[in-house]
């Protein structure tokens, strides 16, 4: 097994393994399933950059790509995480002791 | 090297075995590196991972067994694939091949300290928006149907 027969093996694999996570994006119950398999294809893709990177034979264009892209995704997750935790139902229906420490947190950072 | 990109792209394995002989007859008296076996056998163990974490964001039932599966495995798969595209890559050791490889550690530390934390704040955000966990006396399917109406 040469190395590029490996490299365009393992970027099939990883597409192909894309597929179910992809699948949880279409059907996942909460829209939190939705975010994890987003966020799960985001840093795939990142990987997936630098498998093409390798294949093309130009790394040290695409691992900027790379970077840039697990940033982004970083990113993304994280805001999307803080707007749907501000957003949706907070007041009513918590216990008071899940809402302090949390409260203490946003505080502090 | 680069003239064989367009043959396994084109031709799939039929073509891909006579350009595996045509290499091997090539590097009969190199040999495939001890670096690019390596690179292979990590981004190999990187892809068995990946396989977990695709497979347990199928089929396990609940959010928070599906986080689970996919912060760990996708993390570890993550690092293990970059890990060893990185070796695969240093075959010579020039100065450019230093700096890709440095800017590879670069990608693996950031992913390494980024997905566990936008694992956590999700899980977070899930946890206080009341996603219920799956719990033995509710069915499984039924909890997360229910939950995903809501």
């Amino acid at each position: 097994m040469t190395t590029e027969g490996f490299t365009v093996f393992a970027g099939a694999a990883l597409f192909v393994l894309m597929l179910p996570a992809l699948y949880r994006v279409a059907v996942g119950p909460t829209s939190f399933d939705r975010l994890v398999a987003v966020n799960v294809i985001g840093t795939k893709t990142a990987v997936l950059l630098v498998v093409i990177g390798t294949l093309f034979g130009r790394l040290d264009m695409f691992v900027d790509f790379a970077l840039a892209y697990a940033l982004l995704n970083f990113v993304a997750s994280l805001a999307v995480a803080r707007y749907l935790n501000r957003t949706r139902s907070m007041p009513e229906k918590k216990p008071a002791k899940r809402r302090a420490p949390r409260k203490k947190k946003a505080k502090a950072s | 090297m680069s003239m064989d990109v367009s043959d396994s792209f084109f031709g799939g394995f039929s073509l891909d075995f006579g350009f595996l002989a045509e290499a091997s007859a090539e590097i009969t008296h190199s040999g495939l590196s001890a670096l690019d076996v390596c690179g292979m056998i990590l981004a190999s163990v990187g892809l068995v991972f990946f396989l977990g974490a695709a497979v347990g964001l199928y089929r396990f039932p609940d959010f928070y067994t599906r986080m689970h599966a996919a912060g760990k495995g996708d993390t570890l798969s993550s690092l293990l694939i970059l890990l060893g595209f990185g070796l695969i890559t240093l075959d010579d050791f020039s100065m450019v091949g230093w700096l890709l490889v440095v800017k590879l550690l670069a990608i693996v530390l950031f992913i390494m300290l980024t997905s566990p934390t936008s694992t956590h704040a999700l899980m977070r955000a899930g946890y206080e928006d009341g996603v219920e966990p799956v719990t033995k006396r509710s069915p499984s399917t039924k909890n997360t149907k229910k939950e995903g109406e809501s």
